[in-house]
Order: C-alpha cells, then sequence, then structure tokens
C-alpha cells in the first residue's frame, strides 16, 4: 500500500492539517465533477456501469446494490462517440467515480471481480447466473472411528442466483467442501471428454494446520468462485446434470467419489490375474474411458504397445490424425499459448512499474508536505512563505497525481487479468486434445487388436479345414474367437464413435474459444486503453494547475 | 579599482538554469560599454589523459568590459580542481558570504549511488548524462559568483578566469586544501553545535553566541538541510520509475505486437496498434525521465549544496566569533599579566611603559581586527540570508513549474496516443 496516507495520519496536528487541506481540495475538485450529494458515487457507479460495459458486471467494489436485482444488460460494445472523451467532465468523471473502495480492489483485484469473459451475461437471451462461494466453516467428519476428535475440515457456502431454466430455482444454496470439488472436476472430465473444461483449483499439500489459516482459506475460496463462475459461463458445462447436482442438492453430493490412484491400482491389480488365464476384452462399455488411470490394466498394456508401434513401429497405424485443419488449428493454439504467456509476463511488469510511479509519487508529495510545514513554521520572510504555498501546490499536485496512478493500477490488473485468465483456458484446451488423442489411441488399439484376432481365425479356419471331419477343439476356438472378435468388433465402433465425438466437441469448442477470445481480447484492450486515457487526463489537469500556479516564475519565452 | 557593480544577474541565472542540453556560450545581455557586464559560460567538456588519470576539462569563456580583464573575450580551459581551487579562494577570502556551491567532486561516487539500478551498457549513457549535469552545474556556480556584485570583484575569480593554464596549474599546486571535505566540515559544525562539555576531550568549551534570532537561523538551516534531501532523494527516485516504467510498457509493446502477430485479422492488427503505441510512449517516458534529471532533481540537489555552503558559512562564523572572543580574553589577561610584572618590580617603569604599550596596541589592534571581521561576518551574513531565500523561491518556482509542465506534457502524449487508438478498437469490433 502507499505510504503517503497511512503516513500522514502519524505526523502531527499541522501536517494532519495539511493533510486534510489537501484532502479537502480534492474533495472540492471532485465535488465540482460529480453529484456532490452523491457520497457513495452510487450514480456515478450507474453511469460508469453504463459506460464500461466492458469491466465486469457481476462484481464492484461499491455494490451494495445487488447488479442483479436489475438483471445486467447484456453485452454492449457499443462506445460514447469519441469526441466525448475531449469534453472531460460528462464522461470522464462517469468512468471514473473515486472509489474508496480501490483500495480493496488493489487488494483482491482478481478475487473480487469477474474476468469479463467469464461472466455469466454472455449469453444472447437474458439468462444469468450468479455464483457466490462464502462463510467457510470448520467442521468435524463424524468419527465412527477410534481416534476421538476425528478429521475437520472447511465447508464452504456455495449460494446460486439464477434464471436459469434447468435449475427449476431462482435462488439456492449448499454447503461444500474441496474434495466434493475434486468429485465434481473429476466426474465433468469423464463426461466432457474433448470439451474445455476449465481446470478447478489445486489440491494443496500442506499441512492442516496451514490449511485452517484464514489466509489459506480465503485464497482457497476465491479461487473456487472463480472457478464455478468459470464452470458456469460454460454453454454445455454450465448446463450438464454434474453441475446443477453440484449447486443443488441438499447434503453429500450425490456422485460417485473419486478414489485416489493407489486404490484404483489395487482394483486393477486383482483383475490382472484373471485377464492373464482368460483372453482379456476390452468391452464396449469400457471403451469411452481413457485406459490410464482406469482399472484396466490389461488394456493400459496394450495401448501402451499400440502407441509404441506408432511411434517406433514402420508400420502405419490404421486411423491417423489425418485432420490438417486440426493439426494447424493445434499449431496455432500452441503459438498463441506461448504469446499469451509472453505478453501476461510483461502484464505483470508493466502493472508493478506503474505501481512503484505511484508510490514514488506519493512519496514525493508527502517530503514536500513536510517542507510546507517546515517552511510555514520557520518563516521570517515572506518569501519563504511564498515558496511554501508553491511547495504545497506541488505536493497537492504530486498526492492526487499519486492516488491516479493507484486507481488506474487497479484497472489495468482488471483488464489485463484477461490474459492471465486465457493461459488458465490453455490447460483446459490442452486437456480436450488430450482426451481426443487417448481416444483415438483406443481407437488404433481396437482396430490392431481385431486384426490380429482376424489373422488368427482365418490361420485356425485354414488349419482345422485341412483335417479331414472336422476338428472338434479347434471349431470350438474358432467359435470362442469369433466371439471375441464380435465383442472387439462393437468395442472397435463405440470407440470410433466417441472418438468422432470428441472431434466434434474439440471443433466447437476451438470455434467458440475463436469466437469469445476475439470479444474479451477486443474488451480488454479497449478496457486498458480507456482507462489510460481517462487517467492520463486526469493526471494532466492535476498538473495544469501547478503549470498556471507557477506561470508568474517564467519570463516570457527565451 | 571598485565600480558601480551590476545588479545580482537573476535573469541571467534563470537563463543559465533551464539551459538544458545546449552548450552554446551565452551572448551578453546589453552589450553596450556603458555598462559593466561580466558574463561567463562553461562548455565543451573534453574527456583527457588515460586510466586512472583521466579527467575532464571544460571551456570557459569569458566575455566582459571589466578594465582588468583581457576583454571582450578570452577563452582558457580549465578542470574540476580549478574549480574546487576558487570556491576555496573566496571561501578564505570572503567570510559571510554565501560561497556558491560545487557539484560533487567524485564521477565514482555518484556512480556508485547509480550503479544499483543501471547495468553496464547503460553506464556509458549515464557517464555523457552525469558530464552534462556536471557541466550545467559549474556553468552555474562561475556565473553565480560573477553575478555577486562583492564576489564579481575577486582577483582570484579574475585569475580562474583569464590565467594561462600553467599559471592556474601552478597556483593549484600552491593550494592546501584549506576548505575542508564535508565530513570534516560537520564535525566542525557539531563542535560549534555541542552542547557537551569538551573538557574531557581535554578542549575548551566552545564559546557560543547567544543570539537568538541567529540561533533560529541555524536551527532552520541544519533541519532544511535534512527535509531537501528527503525531497532530493524522492525526486531522484522518480527518475528512476519513469525510466523503469518506460522499459517495461516498452517490453510490453513488444509481447503484444507478437501476440497481434499469432492472432492476424483484425484483432491482430488491434494488437499490433496497441504495441506501436506502447513504445512510442515508452520514448516519452524516457525522455522526460531525463528532464525530471535536469530540471526538478539537480535544481532540488543545488538547494542542499546551497544549504551546506551556508553551514561551511556559520562554522566560520563560529570560529571568528571564538576567536574574538579568546582575543578579548587575552587582553584582559595580558593587562593583568603587565600589572603583576609591574608590581614585581623586576623591570624600570619607563621600560615597562614601553612594553605595555607595545603589547597592548598589537594585541588591540588584533582583537579590533577579529571583532571587525567577526562583525563584519554577520552583516554579510544577514544580507545574504534575505538574498538567498529570494533566490531559492524563485529557483524552486522555476523548478516546479518545469516539472509540471513535463508531467502534464506527459500525461498529455499519453492521453493522446491512446485515445487516438479508440476509433480503430472500435472498427475491429464493429467488423
Amino acid at each position: 500500500m502507499m505510504g503517503s496516507e497511512n503516513q500522514s495520519s502519524e505526523v502531527s496536528e499541522p501536517t494532519e492539517q495539511m493533510h486534510n487541506l489537501v484532502l479537502h481540495d480534492e474533495h472540492d475538485n471532485d465535488n465540482n465533477d460529480h453529484n456532490g450529494d452523491d457520497p457513495l458515487g452510487i450514480k456515478s457507479y450507474t453511469n460508469y456501469r453504463s459506460a464500461m460495459s466492458t469491466l465486469s458486471d457481476t462484481h464492484h467494489p461499491l455494490a451494495d446494490t445487488d447488479p442483479l436485482l436489475s438483471p445486467p444488460s447484456p453485452r454492449r460494445h457499443h462506445f460514447p462517440d469519441t469526441s466525448s472523451y475531449i469534453d472531460p467532465p460528462s464522461y470522464n468523471d462517469a468512468v471514473f467515480s473515486p472509489f474508496n473502495g480501490a483500495a480493496s480492489s488493489v487488494d483482491s483485484p482478481s478475487g473480487s471481480s469477474d474476468s469479463p469473459s467469464f461472466s455469466g451475461s454472455r449469453s444472447p437471451t437474458s439468462e444469468y447466473i450468479k455464483i457466490t462461494v462464502s462463510n467457510p466453516i470448520k467442521e468435524q467428519e463424524n468419527s465412527n472411528s477410534i481416534v476421538p476428535g476425528g478429521n475437520s475440515y472447511v465447508t464452504y457456502l456455495i449460494t446460486t442466483r439464477t434464471n436459469v431454466p434447468e435449475f427449476g430455482g431462482n435462488e439456492f444454496g449448499v454447503r461444500r467442501r474441496f474434495r466434493d470439488v475434486v468429485t465434481l472436476s473429476d466426474r465433468l472430465a469423464e463426461s466432457y471428454r474433448g470439451f474445455f473444461i476449465p481446470p478447478r483449483p489445486d489440491k494443496s499439500i500442506v499441512e492442516s494446520q496451514v490449511m485452517q489459516k484464514q489466509e489459506f482459506v480465503e485464497q482457497r475460496r476465491v479461487a473456487l468462485e472463480k472457478y464455478l463462475r468459470r464452470l458456469a459461463a460454460h454453454p454445455v458445462i454450465g448446463k450438464s446434470d454434474e453441475f446443477r447436482v453440484f449447486l443443488q442438492v441438499q447434503g453429500k453430493l450425490p456422485l460417485p467419489t473419486t478414489t485416489d490412484v493407489a486404490s484404483r491400482m489395487l482394483d486393477g491389480a486383482a483383475r490382472l490375474p484373471k485377464q492373464l488365464m482368460g483372453e482379456s476384452v476390452i468391452g464396449p462399455q469400457e471403451v469411452v474411458q481413457p485406459a490410464k488411470g482406469g482399472r484396466d490394466f490389461m488394456r493400459l498394456f496394450k495401448e501402451l504397445k499400440q502407441s509404441m508401434a506408432n511411434d517406433w513401429g514402420g508400420s502405419k497405424p490404421p486411423v491417423v490424425e489425418e485432420d490438417k485443419e486440426f493439426l494447424e488449428k493445434k499449431e496455432r493454439i500452441q503459438e498463441l499459448e506461448q504469446q499469451i504467456t509472453n505478453a501476461s509476463t510483461q502484464a505483470e511488469s508493466l502493472v508493478k512499474a506503474q505501481q512503484d510511479m505511484g508510490e514514488t509519487m506519493g512519496e514525493l508529495g508527502l517530503a514536500f508536505i513536510k517542507l510546507t510545514k517546515f517552511e510555514n513554521e520557520e518563516a521570517v520572510m515572506n518569501t519563504q512563505r511564498v515558496r511554501a504555498t508553491d511547495m504545497k501546490g506541488l505536493a497537492t499536485a504530486a498526492v492526487k497525481a499519486s492516488r491516479f496512478y493507484r486507481e488506474l493500477n487497479a484497472q489495468t490488473v482488471k483488464h489485463l487479468d484477461t490474459l492471465h485468465e486465457y493461459l488458465g483456458l490453455m490447460l483446459a484446451v490442452h486437456g480436450a486434445f488430450s482426451d481426443r488423442s487417448s481416444a483415438l489411441l483406443t481407437v488404433q488399439t481396437l482396430l490392431s487388436e481385431l486384426s490380429t484376432l482376424q489373422s488368427r481365425a482365418e490361420k485356425l479356419e485354414v488349419a482345422s479345414s485341412r483335417v479331414f471331419g472336422g476338428d472338434k477343439s479347434r471349431m470350438r476356438k474358432l467359435e470362442e474367437l469369433q466371439d471375441t472378435i464380435k465383442v472387439t468388433e462393437d468395442a472397435k465402433n463405440v470407440a470410433i464413435r466417441e472418438y468422432e465425438r470428441i472431434k466434434e466437441n474439440n471443433k466447437s469448442e476451438l470455434e467458440r474459444l475463436d469466437r469469445e477470445r476475439r470479444t474479451d481480447f477486443l474488451n480488454m484492450l479497449k478496457g486498458y486503453v480507456v482507462s489510460q486515457v481517462g487517467y492520463a487526463e486526469k493526471i494532466a489537469n492535476v498538473w495544469t494547475k501547478v503549470v498556471e500556479d507557477t506561470g508568474g516564475y517564467v519570463k516570457e519565452s527565451t | 579599482m571598485k565600480m558601480s557593480t551590476a545588479p545580482y544577474d537573476l535573469e541571467q541565472q534563470q537563463q543559465h538554469q533551464r539551459s538544458g542540453v545546449a552548450a552554446s556560450s551565452q551572448s551578453p545581455r546589453s552589450p553596450s560599454s556603458s555598462t559593466p557586464f561580466l558574463s561567463v559560460s562553461v562548455t565543451d567538456p573534453v574527456k583527457l589523459g588515460n586510466g586512472v588519470q583521466a579527467y575532464i576539462s571544460y571551456r570557459v569563456i569569458t566575455k566582459t568590459n571589466f578594465p582588468e580583464y583581457q576583454g571582450p573575450e578570452k577563452i582558457v580551459i580549465r578542470r574540476y580542481s580549478d574549480f574546487v581551487w576558487l570556491r576555496d579562494r573566496l571561501f578564505e577570502k570572503y567570510k559571510g558570504i554565501f560561497i556558491p556551491p560545487l557539484p560533487e567532486k567524485s564521477a565514482v561516487g555518484v556512480l556508485k549511488f547509480h550503479m544499483f539500478w543501471f547495468i553496464t551498457a547503460e553506464k556509458f549513457r549515464f557517464s555523457a548524462e552525469f558530464i552534462e549535469m556536471r557541466r550545467q552545474a559549474l556553468d552555474l556556480f562561475v556565473n553565480r559568483i560573477a553575478s555577486h556584485h562583492e564576489l564579481q570583484q575577486s582577483e582570484d575569480l579574475r585569475m580562474f578566469l583569464q590565467a594561462e593554464e600553467e599559471t592556474m596549474e601552478r597556483l593549484r599546486a600552491q593550494e592546501t586544501g584549506i576548505f575542508k571535505k564535508p565530513s570534516d566540515l560537520m564535525q566542525i559544525f557539531k563542535d560549534v553545535q555541542s552542547k557537551v562539555s569538551d573538557v574531557v576531550l581535554g578542549k575548551e568549551k566552545p564559546v557560543e553566541e547567544s543570539d537568538p534570532d541567529y540561533e533560529k537561523l541555524k536551527h532552520y538551516i541544519f533541519e532544511l538541510e535534512n527535509h531537501l534531501a528527503e525531497a532530493q532523494k524522492h525526486a531522484y527516485r522518480l527518475v528512476k520509475r519513469h525510466r523503469e516504467l518506460g522499459q517495461s510498457l516498452s517490453d510490453f509493446g513488444k509481447a503484444v505486437k507478437l501476440l497481434g502477430a499469432s492472432e492476424g485479422n483484425s484483432l491482430g492488427k488491434a494488437f499490433s496498434e496497441l504495441g506501436i503505441k506502447s513504445e512510442i510512449l515508452s520514448t516519452k517516458l524516457q525522455k522526460e525521465a531525463h528532464q525530471i534529471l535536469m530540471n526538478f532533481e539537480e535544481p532540488l540537489k543545488d538547494y542542499v549544496r546551497a544549504v551546506q555552503s551556508i553551514k561551511a558559512t556559520i562554522a566560520e562564523r563560529a570560529n571568528s566569533f571564538r576567536k574574538q572572543c579568546q582575543l578579548a580574553e587575552t587582553v584582559k589577561l595580558k593587562e593583568i599579566d603587565l600589572k603583576k610584572m609591574k608590581g614585581k618590580g623586576c623591570i624600570d617603569l619607563k621600560s615597562w611603559q614601553k612594553l605595555s604599550a607595545n603589547i597592548m596596541r598589537q594585541l588591540k589592534t588584533e582583537s579590533e581586527q577579529a571583532t571587525k571581521t567577526f562583525e563584519s561576518i554577520v552583516r554579510l551574513m544577514n544580507e545574504e540570508i534575505g538574498r538567498f531565500q529570494e533566490q531559492k523561491t524563485l529557483d524552486m518556482g522555476i523548478a516546479f513549474h518545469e516539472f509540471a509542465k513535463g508531467q502534464a506534457r506527459l500525461a498529455n502524449d499519453i492521453a493522446g496516443a491512446w485515445r487516438s487508438l479508440l476509433p480503430k478498437l472500435e472498427a475491429c469490433s464493429a467488423a
């Protein structure tokens, strides 16, 4: 936080007076610009919102007024006439009501605001959904165990307000713990392969002591809220059963829980001997899930073998990722990701530099306030008082400029945060692409499996036909083999359908990504540029006053 | 030969303060031969010598119609230590007058201060900047002397402005560094101020004036230095912040341009434009950083130096006061001594009278001299402090004006650059 305001409250009376004078001047100044009788700036807030349609509607530092009481208007990309920037009073100040909440928005810029791209008001209809995560409470696990006290964990209150019909309700709340979120995330990953599913917040491997620290809980609360809002913003996932159930169903979360990898491995290991004895068959119903992490070791082995054959073997795999369009897009996405990462890093540096500028400007102002006070106290000559007045002018301007830099920075953070959001989305894209490649691998495995089985069947047929009168044991084997082939054939078809489905999802998601990214980035640029313009104008005004006040010192231009 | 002096030349000083980067000689204000004028400029810094012995030499151009001077124009080559010589001589001769301050000696010292944020490649650019800053400060130094109605009559000034280089070198070598280093000066000043008895140190407790107004002045000067130093520190940091913001805006611009390249189509173009504007503004920020350094931070530093120079004069006054008291004391003691001598009768009356008269006359002359010197210092200081305060109000007024002008200009440039981007962004989203 900038030191000047904090520091000034520590010095003795006269400086406080000085500072109050400074603040008083500001207040007067701003009163000329805004409605004087509007202390919270609520009027200007509504002006602000209508003018700054790029900023998130869902959270504003001044929002005691619930934006959902009057549902947010659909995203408007209409900007006021350029010429209005030049006439500061109406536009300029509508945009920049002096939030006292600016401080809090600096503290939690990412937490309190939604990135514009992921708020619920994207839909063309007037559908909205707002999710809030709040009220963390420590709860005890029911200890049936011998150990008294048991585990404690934190639950969060998740409140939803919506008019989406699928929910069949307007307002509801549930308590969930982080483990439930992991469950939701896993179930979604299984059911929505190929989609760009927003990544969930990380599990944290920390001590239980740290787990309960307020800072950690608050961080997690913020992350959860962001996550759920992103899910809600997804056109498909936001309406999914899993999501709905998570948000609505009271009590225990009725989704199959995730078991950890170890126990899955155990299950898989238990099945292995059985598979080794008989023919292992990949049944169609299992094919819709990737092998990795599943319980089917045999399948895992086969697919591994297949992928190695793909990589090392000379034989061309039966199904090749031929979709050139897709491959091109994939490359583009990778390139894009790199550039977004780079831009995001530079954006962070930029924000830091802006912040430093504001701080140092404030410190300069404070130093001159002290000087002013000093000269006034010690003045024996009039010229000292004159100088003190000049210094006060400079100090006031510097303190005001410093405040504007801080406010601007809060805005910049909000806007450029879009870059960070898209980095998160890139993870989701990777996930969707890997869904596709593992589905492809399954198909390839089954195809080659099938061809192996078929050639074996052929050989058997040939061999048994040589034996006169029929070869009972071979015939039986052949029948079994043909059964297996049938099952494998079915599985193959299912796998292919699954793969095609995932491909479709990829495609539509890529289109959505391109569309939304374009909108979001343009809004980001606009928002960034508009706030830069507005605050630069304010800062210019502040210094112009000093130029005028000190004009007398400069003789006519040399 | 005394002559009517030119009034303390504020306007010329202003010009010099705001001479910016231009290193040309100033033309005299009124060339008419009836009005005496003395106009000096310090120009053309040139690095001479190699390695450790390298130094900067300056051209000092004097234009004058003062009779003792070789007119109308004379050019000499001087180096930093020559300026130091001049300052020391003036300090010695013109007690009570605030001698204009010199910029700090060591480039290395200043470099260290800068080092923590300048990378090696920057050092060269920094050197050029430092050299220019020093040149300006030296120019200001000489001009202030030349404009001061008493100092401008100094013989040492004339030597400095006119003597051949070899003569100057000789003079410089003779000088035994009367002027104490700032740290020594502080020590002297602290001795003067100190309330702690020096008996412990084997010294007599220093005698001090009991003038309450003067006490107030001393306190004011002391405190003022602290406040100014702090303001100057933040001004310096502000320069750094401008450079840093410029740098990160430039980096951001580059990154955004690359992003635009991979996006393509109208969005890509929008990014591209943003990147271009960022780079333009980055340059403006760097320029403004330089302006702040020259026109705001440097005047503040100059102010600090001036206050330090006043502290040197205060120390000198204390010395003079002490000397005066000591001599007065000595006179009294000697009288008693002589009376005792008479009483003891080891010398005849006539001889004693002659001896006594000689001794007392000599002592009284010295004592009177010391008193005169002290009183002169007091009188001069009173005049000087008034002039100093007026001058500083003017100097700061100009500095604030320039600073505010620069900030306003920068902010307007920023607003303008971004504003010009908005219709393009609008067009992109319409497309």
